[in-house]
């Protein structure tokens, strides 16, 4: 197998957007790097000092540069959220996850005999079932 | 209770309204008041779906906000009123005695300049909220319920960013 071949068998680099308020998508992108060395995968953006007009520009652009088709966000109600559904409106190949934690984009990296947009529904899942409660009469 | 918060931001309903300020004055209801949305169904659907259950978002046009304004005042529940922008706060502390504004969020765009880190304003957004403060609204910026009200002389002056 030439060189070439290998890495057409290899998933894409960037198969995922996350976003959210403050450091969330470069804190949770870091955390995913450092336990499995997979946070190229994702790409990290932040949206300090844009109205909800340039959040959508800003992942519009992102999505379209980098062939993505997934966007994880923080907040049900939080702008990246807002400008993602209003990009998503339309398109019937691409996934928003809102509320993502880190459990989630973990499974997420590890889906790779998948499309990104099934992954991300398996791994919105899994983010899900992560939520535990200890102590404290639990 | 009554509306207990005044608010520019253009973001309109988002985390900081929801969460920041929701939880810790016991939001129940947000009165959003902007011209495009009041017009687009699907829009009002994308902010309703932002909000917890329990909470009731109304939507109006500035015209009809100022018509509707007495009964949100009225209700025993504790609520937000949001605009987008200046120009329609203005409209409504003229129509409906507005005595308190907060400037929750106002961001980059072209001709704005930033005077806090979350407040960006042209020269005639600048004197909007003089004439505002003129009239005698008090306004002050403050992101959220934890930050320092900033005064509306600092964030013009920017000596805070």
């Amino acid at each position: 197998m030439s060189s070439d071949e290998k890495q057409s068998d290899q998933p894409p680099r960037h198969r995922a957007i996350v976003a959210g308020h403050g450091e969330f998508a470069a804190g949770l992108v870091s955390a995913v790097q450092q336990i499995t060395g997979r946070g190229d995968q994702l790409i990290p953006v932040a949206v300090h000092k844009l109205g909800v007009a340039d959040i959508e520009a800003l992942l519009r652009e992102r999505m379209l540069e980098e062939n993505v088709r997934v966007i994880f966000t923080d907040l049900q109600a939080g702008s990246c959220t807002m400008a993602s559904r209003r990009i998503l409106r339309g398109t019937d190949d691409a996934v928003l996850i809102a509320g993502a934690n880190l459990p989630t984009l973990l499974d997420f990296v590890f889906a790779e005999g998948v499309s990104a947009p099934q992954a991300a529904r398996h791994a919105a899942e899994r983010g899900r079932a992560a939520i535990a409660v200890h102590g404290a009469g639990a | 209770m009554t509306l207990v918060l005044y608010r520019i931001d253009d973001r309109l309903i988002h985390g900081q309204v929801v969460v920041g300020w929701g939880q810790p004055l016991d939001i129940e209801f947000i009165v959003l008041v902007d011209d495009t949305v009041a017009d687009a169904e699907w829009e009002q659907e994308l902010y309703r779906m932002g909000v917890p259950p329990e909470m009731e978002v109304f939507f109006h046009s500035a015209d009809d906000a100022i018509k509707t304004m007495a009964k949100y005042r009225s209700d025993t529940r504790a609520g937000i009123l949001l605009t987008g922008d200046i120009a329609t706060m203005s409209k409504l502390a003229a129509a409906s005695g507005i005595s308190t504004v907060n400037i929750g969020g106002l961001h980059s765009r072209a001709g704005r300049v930033q005077k806090l880190r979350y407040v960006f304003l042209a020269p005639d957004e600048e004197r909007e909220l003089r004439a505002l403060a003129a009239r005698g609204v008090a306004v002050t910026a403050q992101d959220v319920p934890t930050a320092r009200p900033v005064s509306l002389e600092d964030v013009l002056s920017g000596s805070e960013s």
